[in-house]
């Protein structure tokens, strides 16, 4: 048994609501109890959807435990098919089902259905959403890919792509397509389908006359992707273009693909970016030190953009989704940081509690951790809330999803000049202390003059009584911005006790600061 | 004192024949049901019951729920958590009671400050038939003196929404001191409200001079009032019927009335208690006329809005027949279908003789069935959940979503017109928009 209180991912039939709930014609038939239903709600309120996810539940109570819930399945199973006329039904267990062993594929097949049937077995005590997505869209094509279609000669004709990955419930999906699309369309690429977002069962069945594949999220598509290797001999693009080194690469790796000049999407990208980034106002940028979480896939992307595209210290890399492990610990290979595999949250709050980053990049929680900890924070992975599903156009990926990038992430730390006045007029009451960071400076309750505002309080309890601090390097160690004074505290008051100094004096501050400088 | 119990007049729609009008067709339907488990409850009752946390034992879709449902409060140290099975203990490969031993010791070695633990029952466990009855009593003498560790189930098999309200209540009904011999008659007030509401009942029973008035669950769950034959209780909330037959497995003795919504919901309600225990009439009068006045008036700024409207509940958290009740005779709504998860009659028997005739009564769901209903009626609103809620407005519906019923402060006189503020918003909402 694992105690938790926050999840970063849902159970694994979650994982193929979105996949069902991302196709057209596709229906999901989910053996499950009373009260499961309650993940419709993530669909119609966080993505805003307008239409009850294609999803029939057989919601059996305790009454009916025994012989009555395989009956119950195939009632549910007659009803969903007769009104919703699907072009093809995925059948499987929740976690409770799972237990009571009424094998859905099996009572779905002794139905003889007209429609094609699609089984799933997703094991709900070992696996989780993103799994559950991965697998089932895996399922999907392999019982569907018509091994006849095959693509043509490539004479003449335009080069032909599927992109695989997007799903409903998806962190900025619906705009990363977009964005993906116009790169294609620049390239003379053709799109045969999108998938599983807004493809159909019948698309499906003709995903071999594309001449490759395009993964856009490897946690969804990948598994997919392989098979379609094997079977269909269609190569896949991996590179993730989340960034505008990415994207540049991404456009170098479809070009070659497809036969086609990379220089028709690389030459005049509309990308702003790279300037904003170059611009004096930046410099301020140089060495903020960023910690990064989130799933695999972005926080490798996001700790790329860090590092070469803003120039950012990366202190802290991580995901929660242990499948795509080996990517994040390459990339804390590369960059020099300890990776951090977790998919418990107060350990990610400790790791950075113990960095003490000016930046977190993260989920959801790690906003949450971040506004606990008084530090600045921008979200650039799921699971994420209602707000980021926003109506307005805000990928990730491509030239446009970097200028995003650089807005969304730039945005709530304290600006370059707002923190050069901090620093010239800190007695000043505007920039004293309790101002705050600027994004939490409206709503925030005030907090006390005194050491409160420093980013990990925690840390600083065993201090808290001063004993070791002089009264004058207490004032001095005030007059050190909030954002870096906890920092400067654990580091002084580590040297002091590695030179074993009796009390910290300001000498001993000075000291400590020589000693770790840069 | 209980000789003196009368039945309390029914302040609206009075009938001569009450059987007949109790026994109205009720349309039952089994099939797909939109519908929250049990668990759900632990959202608002971990904030009321400040000294108790709540582990569940159950999935990650548990937890899943639980923080799906408790949106932004998960990060405020919640008082709640799940022990998520594992693949080893459905395996045999540990053993289930002593992992629960581990993790519950973990969470008390974390949160010292916690005084009532309660092991509730999802539907995995209550499938894998994990005892958690035993495993509670066990863990109890383990901690005795420091925490109590009771078990109920909130499993979607066994319980709809708010009854994980009450399987927790009725668990801590055994819990609750025997009243002393000599004890005078005392009055309980059952069902979670929120303080502010709990606050104004209190004062007015005060004012009414009743004594020795009693809540659960109290704030403080090692703060259990007593219960014997001399407690009188009344039901705050519609969906207590098994604490209700737990209290009256103690003797209580349960008032029956109106539930307190609206104007007439909160008189009837308090006029209950005030029979019960000999208040003077006058003195009633005169100690409910002003709040009862206020929420009149307050309730009149919804009335254009709402007046002949026609509403459809879909069934969610039994609270439907009450609020249709207080809807049609206090703003004039018409009520058409009235689905309810669960139809107590017993506890429901005043409000169901004040309900409008005309009303379509229907326990039980088969959720397409009834979204065929409601397109075809297209109601003026339709009450229904968060899953519901935008899809039906897609197709030019008006909704109001009814989790928000059970978190808002709805019941008593000061609230009646937020009350039915919240019923007009909707339809307000939907004639200002221009785009």
């Amino acid at each position: 048994m694992q105690l938790s209180v926050w999840t970063y991912e849902g159970p694994p039939h979650v994982g193929a609501m979105r996949v069902a709930t991302g196709m057209e014609g596709m229906h999901y038939l989910l053996h499950a109890p009373q009260g499961d239903t309650y993940a419709d709600l993530l669909f119609t309120m966080i993505e805003r959807r307008g239409k009850r996810p294609p999803v029939t539940y057989t919601t059996f109570q305790a009454r009916d435990l025994g012989k009555d819930t395989a009956q119950l399945f195939q009632d549910a199973a007659a009803d969903c098919l007769e009104r919703y006329k699907p072009d093809a039904l995925m059948v499987g267990a929740s976690c409770t089902a799972e237990l009571i062993q009424d094998d859905p594929a099996g009572l779905a097949e002794a139905m003889r259905l007209e429609c094609p049937v699609i089984p799933l077995e997703l094991p709900s005590y070992q696996r989780k959403e993103n799994w559950g997505a991965s697998e089932s869209f895996y399922q999907i094509v392999r019982h569907l890919a018509d091994k006849d279609v095959v693509r043509t000669a490539p004479d003449g004709r335009r080069p032909m792509v599927n992109i695989l990955g997007p799903s409903a419930l998806g962190f900025r999906h619906r705009d990363d397509v977009i964005e993906v699309e116009k790169i294609l369309s620049k390239l003379g690429v053709d799109v045969n389908f999108v998938a599983p977002l807004g493809a159909s069962p019948h698309d499906i069945r003709e995903i071999g006359q594309a001449d490759f594949n395009i993964v856009l999220y490897p946690e969804i598509g990948d598994e997919a992707a392989r098979w379609l290797e094997r079977e269909f001999n269609q190569p896949a693009v991996r590179v993730v273009p989340i960034g505008v080194g990415a994207t540049r690469e991404f456009i170098r790796a479809v070009a070659a693909l497809a036969g086609v000049d990379p220089a028709l999407a690389l030459d005049d990208d509309g990308s702003r970016m790279p300037w904003w980034s170059r611009s004096v106002d930046s410099t301020y940028l140089t060495g903020k030190r960023v910690f990064v979480f989130g799933d695999a896939t972005h926080a490798v992307a996001a700790a790329r953009i860090a590092v070469e595209e803003l120039g950012f210290e990366l202190v802290g890399l991580g995901c929660y989704n242990r499948e795509f492990a080996r990517d994040v610990r390459a990339a804390a290979k590369k960059y020099g940081v300890e990776p951090l595999i977790t998919d418990d949250h107060l350990e990610v709050e400790r790791a950075i509690a113990d960095t003490s980053p000016e930046l977190v990049l993260g989920t959801q929680m790690e906003r949450h951790i971040a506004k606990r900890l008084g530090m600045a924070c921008a979200v650039i992975s799921s699971p994420v809330h209602v707000q980021d599903f926003p109506a307005r156009h805000s990928p990730q990926m491509g030239f446009e999803g970097a200028n995003v990038i650089f807005d969304t992430w730039v945005h709530p730390l304290v600006m370059g000049l707002e923190e050069h006045l901090l620093t010239m007029f800190r007695e000043d009451f505007e920039f004293s202390d309790e101002a705050g960071p600027s994004h939490h400076a409206a709503h925030s309750p005030k907090m006390p003059a005194n050491d409160s505002a420093e980013p990990a309080p925690v840390d600083v309890v065993a201090t808290a009584d001063g004993s070791l601090w002089t009264a004058e390097a207490e004032r001095e160690l005030k007059k050190i911005p909030f954002f870096v004074r906890g920092k400067a505290r654990r580091n002084t008051e580590a040297y002091a006790a590695q030179e074993g100094r009796p009390e910290i004096d300001l000498a001993t501050l000075y000291d400590a600061k020589a000693h770790y400088a840069r | 004192m209980s000789g003196t119990l009368t039945s309390p007049p029914i302040a609206v729609g009075c009938s001569t024949n009450v059987v007949e009008r109790n026994e109205r067709p009720i349309l039952r339907e089994r099939g797909q049901r939109e519908v929250f488990c049990g668990l759900t409850g632990i959202i608002w009752l971990h904030r009321k019951m400040q000294d108790a946390f709540f582990l569940v034992v159950g999935s990650r879709t548990c937890a899943h729920l639980l923080q799906s449902a408790a949106g932004v409060m998960i990060f405020a140290e919640p008082r709640f958590a799940t022990a998520i099975i594992e693949e080893r203990d459905l395996a045999g490969m540990a053993d289930c009671q002593d992992e629960l031993d581990r993790v519950v010791d973990q969470l008390l070695e974390r949160r010292p400050d916690i005084k009532t633990l309660f092991l509730v029952g999802s539907c995995p466990s209550e499938v894998i038939k994990m005892d958690l009855a035993k495993a509670a009593q066990r863990l109890g003498r383990e901690h005795a003196g420091t925490v109590r560790i009771l078990n109920y189930s909130g499993s979607g098999i066994e319980t709809t929404f708010t009854e994980g309200e009450d399987a927790c209540l009725a668990s801590l009904v055994p819990e609750m001191p025997a009243e002393s011999a000599d004890a005078q008659p005392s009055l309980l007030m059952v069902g979670s409200l929120p303080d502010i509401v709990e606050d104004q009942f209190l004062r007015l029973f005060e004012e009414l001079g009743i004594k020795n008035v009693g809540v659960l669950p109290a704030r403080k769950a090692c703060d259990l009032p007593a219960v014997g034959p001399n407690t009188h209780f009344l039901l705050a909330q519609p969906f207590l019927g098994e604490t209700s037959r737990a209290l009256e497995d103690r003797s209580a003795i349960r008032l029956e009335a109106l539930f307190p919504f609206g104007a007439e919901g909160t008189t009837a309600w308090l006029k209950a208690a005030a029979e019960a225990f000999g208040v003077d009439e006058m003195h009633f009068n005169s100690v409910v006329a002003k709040p009862r006045e206020r929420a009149k008036r307050a309730i009149e700024h919804s009335r254009a809005q709402l007046e002949g409207k026609r509403i459809s509940f879909l069934p969610d958290s039994q609270l439907e027949v009450p609020l249709a009740r207080f809807l049609g005779n206090e703003l004039g709504m018409e009520p058409l279908e009235v689905g309810t998860p669960y139809l107590h009659r017993g506890l429901l028997s005043h409000e169901l003789n004040a309900l409008p005739q005309s009303v379509q009564l229907s326990e039980g769901q088969h959720v397409d069935k009834q979204l065929d209903r409601v397109r075809e009626a297209r109601p003026d609103l339709t009450v229904c959940g968060l899953g519901l809620a935008n899809p039906l407005e897609s197709e030019g519906l008006s909704t109001k979503w009814a989790i928000e019923l059970v978190f808002s402060p709805i019941h008593g006189f000061e609230q009646a017109g937020d009350l039915a503020e919240l019923f007009a918003r909707p339809l307000r909402r939907r004639d200002v928009l221009e785009v």
